[in-house]
């Protein structure tokens, strides 16, 4: 019987990327999911990336994941998001068309010699003295490997709710996973419930878009691989429309027959993702809403209408939607719904997501609390790698908040918990600065290089890049020049004795890399491409200079390990809340600890003093 | 956690002395110097006696029950007479039971740290009513350490961080419909922290003289009068707390309580043309020293001279009273003529200055506002400059709330700590 090294349960974006990167890292790799056709479904809306989602998908594509590069294959318009602002808060974002994701994903998914795809509902876990082994089919038929990740998405324990109607189910259309779900609670007790909705999908054929405003993609597309140049798909535009006074009239009027304020769902939904009953209910001031009429794709007339997820029940999703410009005789496909799922708390994982009660188990995605299709690539990436690592013996591969945005995330997941569904913004990222989308792959693909999990054709373009970006910045930052001499050029700087580079010049809000070329006239031969990305890393090069002290202070706290074994129960001193957050998360380090909600720097003196008393005694 | 003791009150001969002993074991080691223990928060008379039984002292003892207690776990305190002897029979007692020990420097107030009894502003402001010696600062230190200061800081804190939940919402859901007015409410925000912090700088200043004390320097030529007035003011009208040998021979210092207010009198004696390049060195740093002080008295000809007024910290006083009699306001070193309202007139000027002083007195806050003032006000250059810079001014923002953690000790736990811990000295 075949042995895999790494069995990934679940085909979504968690379990496509887990299994990708195990493969990368040279792991035997089995994938099982529900349906060969689940790999690459976008359950919720057509679009991939945005603030902080698309710093996610350019990191999984720097470490040579495949979300990025699907998406672009399948992006039928492309938008920078914030392009007005700088670079550090712009975000690539992309409408993806369904069905070309899936077919993307599944050549690419299939290209992959050493994995087998496999079709079947994963009923359990399998132990040999509680050592995990496998994981075993509803069909009784068992699959052996030495580590699991799970990337069961919203299929644990998931039930969908349309009004007062309510069936198990793991999305629209897929049936739960129940089995399964009852075994994990069984082992861990730190399990919750979430929430999320999606919109009704309406028919595009039965939208009058003559009347309605348009928004259309970017006139050069911005992609999320380093690796595209030019994609051929057809661009299209979204329609925008708005709720009024009669679709709020009509969902307050029927508010308790909504899933939600009926009071079915006791799972969290997020705050930042409300449904168009959370909106008329907490911001009864605003009189109207947004609603992006998103097309689904180029081969169907399914439109997302983003902005209006709901629990109300088919007959009064029916009545609002139609008080919208443009909808008055829209056809809804498929209703909206929400659905309430199993999610397992994250601080019982440890930064590679495996499970730190079960040697070898790993997790990723929805299941840990996220939501977004990113969020749940860019886990499955850490734990595929780590899994991987794991079955083969190599070193963990790790992240940290000040040098991606997955750092950020695991780091927040570990530490902090989740209340509500967690998804990623830009404002999470205190290094925000120095992680920007544009430079993830100058931040990763050598440390991917290093951990195994980048290959060649990618190492070759980003070597060369980096070679091209190097060498113009040594010609720039080569010589320096007094601000008398770049009076000379008409650059007017401030007098203060310091002489500057070329590549400082960069950093001042009116210089731009054309108005270097009169003083270094070496400089023009510099592409454009090349000139852009230095333009962009000069621009935060005065606080960046801060960053990376401050950065240097977080690894320095990083650095000073806790034991995962501390007693903080003999720790006298802590209050009663704090030892037992500690104890919840088991922080691995100083830096861990002092991120915990509600720290004090008195706590922290004593975890500090214990370690340094523990340390001087293996000294001793 | 070991068992901690130490000598609380000023070792030497004194009436009482106090021995505070804190820790798991605090309990058990006072009952084996004395016995039975009263109930927690009652004093009782009681009879130390060494292991033996020998008879060390009688005093009284009180014992403060874990989570009650000035360090937040069992303590023990010791009331004996004020005898050398005693208290060192009784330490050596103490140190012979297993798991107490004599504590370290600042240790006790340490613990309280750590078991959230205080918080770093508070534990900076007791290391500032230890050292108290006027009124001024004795008050000053209390309303620190009764949380004001932790109290504003959280309050400035709670305004920073919606400034900077509205940039980033600029930021973070620029894609969304957000209302319009966001960058004018920005702006006005951060204008309206600017200038808090900027009251609590200049207030700051006059809190750290409460602190440090107030200078005044009293000027005049040569033989004016103005070592026998400060002489005068020194002996008689107000207690000297210490005479400070000055920095430069030309300056004489003098630290007193002025009916409360810790101030300091500069004698700048050698204010005189002269032609020696090292002695007119000395002579330009006193009368730097002069300007930057508090108050001016100016000693002048009789002639010169008006009402008693200070005026922007400057005031002209007819000098030796005793020897001409002149209309305005005058005063003599020799008899005391007219001293005692100079030093009622300084006095209402310095507290009138006080009554204006802010939450922060203590160098290390002032430069963690000064930086998140500029920082805010950096902000709000960066967001009227438009939306292009909303990065640098969210980086900005962050940077200011970094600065106010850093005062109530959110951060860079350990050097801060270090550094006041060992400003600490043992037992307090
Ligand atoms: C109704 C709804 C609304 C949503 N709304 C939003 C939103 O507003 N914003 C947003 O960002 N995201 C939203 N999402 C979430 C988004 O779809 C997920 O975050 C993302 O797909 C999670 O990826 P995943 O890989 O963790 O799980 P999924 O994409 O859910 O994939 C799980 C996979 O595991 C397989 N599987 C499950 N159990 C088993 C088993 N026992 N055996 C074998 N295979 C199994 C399934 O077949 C599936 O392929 C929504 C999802 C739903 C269903």
């Amino acid at each position: 019987m075949k042995h895999y090294d790494v069995i990934v349960v679940g085909g979504g974006h968690a379990g496509c990327e887990a299994a990708h990167a195990a493969t990368r890292m040279g792991a035997i790799t089995a994938l099982v999911t529900m349906k060969r056709d689940d790999l690459g479904v976008m359950s919720c809306n057509p679009a991939i990336g945005g603030l902080g989602k698309g710093h996610l998908v350019r990191e999984i594509d720097a470490l040579d994941g495949v979300m990025g590069r699907v998406a672009d294959l399948a992006g039928i318009q492309f938008r920078l998001l914030n392009r007005r602002k700088g670079p550090a808060v712009q975000g690539p974002r992309a409408q993806i068309d369904r069905s070309l994701y899936k077919a993307h994903m599944r050549t690419e998914m299939e290209s992959l010699p050493i994995l087998d795809l496999l079709e079947g509902e994963v009923a359990e876990l399998l132990f040999e003295n509680s050592k995990l082994v496998g994981v075993g089919l509803t069909d009784n038929a068992a699959i052996y490997g030495k580590t699991v990740v799970l990337t069961t998405g919203t299929f644990l324990g998931g039930t969908v709710h349309i009004g007062d109607k309510r069936y198990p189910a793991g999305r629209m259309g897929s049936k739960s996973s129940i089995r399964l779900a009852a075994q994990i609670r069984d082992l861990f007790p730190r399990m919750g419930r979430l929430k999320t909705g999606t919109p009704p999908r309406l028919d595009g054929k039965t939208i009058n878009w003559e009347v309605l405003e348009s928004q259309p993609g970017d006139d050069v597309p911005t992609y999320f691989s380093f690796l595209t140049n030019s994609t051929s798909t057809e661009q299209v535009s979204c329609g925008i429309t708005h709720t009024n006074g009669e679709t709020h009239d009509i969902i307050r009027e029927n508010l308790d027959r909504s899933a939600m304020y009926g009071g079915h769902i006791e799972g969290t939904g997020p705050r930042y993702c409300p449904s168009i009953e959370d909106k008329v209910v907490r911001f009864s001031d605003k009189s109207s809403h947004q609603v992006f009429l998103e097309p689904e794709g180029l081969s169907t007339d399914v439109v997302y209408p983003n902005g209006i997820s709901t629990s109300l029940p088919e007959d009064v999703q029916e009545s609002y939607v139609s008080t919208l410009k443009g909808l008055d005789n829209v056809r809804i496909i498929q209703p909206g719904y929400a659905i309430e799922y199993d999610y397992c708390d994250p601080t019982t994982l440890s930064r590679t997501l495996e499970h730190r009660d079960q040697e070898g188990l790993f997790l990723a995605g929805q299941i840990n609390g996220t939501t977004g299709y990113e969020e749940a690539a860019a886990q499955g990436l850490v734990s595929g790698l780590n899994a991987a690592a794991k079955a083969l013996s190599k070193d963990t591969v790790t992240f940290l908040r000040s040098d991606s945005y997955i750092g950020v995330m695991l780091d927040d997941l570990t530490t902090r918990s989740v209340t509500e569904p967690y998804r990623m913004f830009t404002s999470r990222a205190e290094f925000r600065l120095r992680l920007r989308a544009d430079n993830a792959d100058q931040r990763l693909t050598e440390f991917g290089k290093l951990a195994g999990c980048v290959g060649e054709a990618r190492w070759t373009v980003f070597a060369e890049k980096k070679s091209k970006l190097d060498s113009a910045k040594a010609i720039m930052e080569n010589k320096t020049y007094s601000s008398k001499e770049l009076e000379g050029f008409g650059i007017s700087v401030k007098n203060d004795g310091k002489k500057r580079s070329t590549f400082d010049l960069l950093s001042f809000p009116n210089i731009e890399f054309p108005d270097l070329l009169e003083i270094q006239p070496e400089l023009s031969s510099v592409e454009f491409h090349v000139r852009e990305q230095i333009e962009r890393d000069a621009m935060y090069a005065n606080y960046l200079v801060r960053q990376e002290r401050d950065a240097e202070a977080l690894q320095r706290d990083e650095q000073r390990a806790i034991p995962v074994d501390m007693d903080y129960e003999s720790l006298s001193g802590l209050s009663g809340e704090l030892r037992s957050k500690l104890v919840r998360v088991r922080p691995a380090s100083l830096g861990q600890a002092a991120r915990i909600e509600g720290m004090t720097p008195a706590a922290l003196t004593l975890i500090l003093s214990v370690l340094k008393r523990s340390e001087a005694e293996r000294r001793a | 956690m070991d068992t901690i003791f130490a000598l609380s009150t000023a070792p030497g001969k004194a009436g009482v002395a106090v021995i505070r002993v804190s820790g798991p074991e605090a309990f058990r080691a006072a009952e084996a110097v004395c016995g039975s223990l009263p109930a927690t928060h009652k004093a009782a008379l009681r009879r130390f006696r060494k292991r033996d039984g020998t008879l060390i002292d009688e005093g009284i003892v009180i014992c403060f029950p874990e989570g009650n207690s000035f360090t937040g776990e069992n303590v023990v305190e010791f009331q004996t007479h004020g005898s050398q002897a005693v208290v060192s029979l009784l330490e050596t007692e103490l140190s012979s039971i297993s798991g107490v020990r004599h504590a370290l420097a600042g240790e006790f107030t340490r613990r309280a740290l750590l078991n959230d009894r205080l918080d770093l502003t508070q534990v900076e402001a007791l290391a500032d009513l230890i050292e108290a010696e006027t009124v001024a600062q004795h008050s000053q230190a209390i309303e620190t350490l009764s949380g004001r200061l932790a109290d504003s800081v959280v309050k400035w804190r709670e305004g920073l961080l919606t400034a900077m939940s509205l940039v980033e919402a600029m930021i973070d859901f620029s894609d969304e419909e957000l209302p319009p007015g966001m960058t004018e409410d920005i702006v006005r925000r951060l204008a309206e922290l600017a200038r808090t912090f900027e009251r609590e700088i200049e207030g700051s200043q006059v809190a750290e003289r409460v602190r440090s004390g107030f200078e005044i320097a009293i000027i005049g030529r040569p033989n004016s009068g103005k070592s026998t007035l400060l002489n005068h003011i020194a002996g008689r009208e107000a207690a000297i707390t210490s005479e400070i040998a000055g920095t430069t021979r030309d300056v004489i210092e003098v630290r007193m309580d002025l009916f409360g207010l810790p101030v300091t009198f500069l004698d700048t004696a050698g204010m005189r043309e002269t032609d020696d390049p090292i002695e007119a060195k000395g002579v330009d740093l006193a009368k730097q020293r002069a300007e930057r002080a508090d108050i001016r008295i100016h000693l002048v000809e009789s002639s010169d001279s008006g009402d008693l007024r200070i005026e922007d910290g400057t005031a002209f006083v007819g000098q030796k009273r005793d020897l001409a009699s002149y209309p305005g306001f005058g005063l003599s070193g020799v008899t005391g003529e007219g001293v005692s309202d100079l030093l009622h007139a300084i006095h209402e000027y310095l507290k009138n200055s006080v009554n204006s002083k802010g939450s922060i007195s203590n160098e290390r806050h002032r430069r963690s506002l000064v930086e998140a003032k500029r920082c805010i006000l950096q902000a709000a250059v960066h967001i009227e400059l438009g939306e292009d810079y909303v990065d640098l001014a969210a980086e900005e923002l962050r940077r200011a709330v970094h600065e106010l953690d850093a005062v109530v000790g959110k951060i860079g736990v350990e050097d801060v700590l270090g550094k006041i811990f060992a400003t600490f000295c043992m037992g307090k």
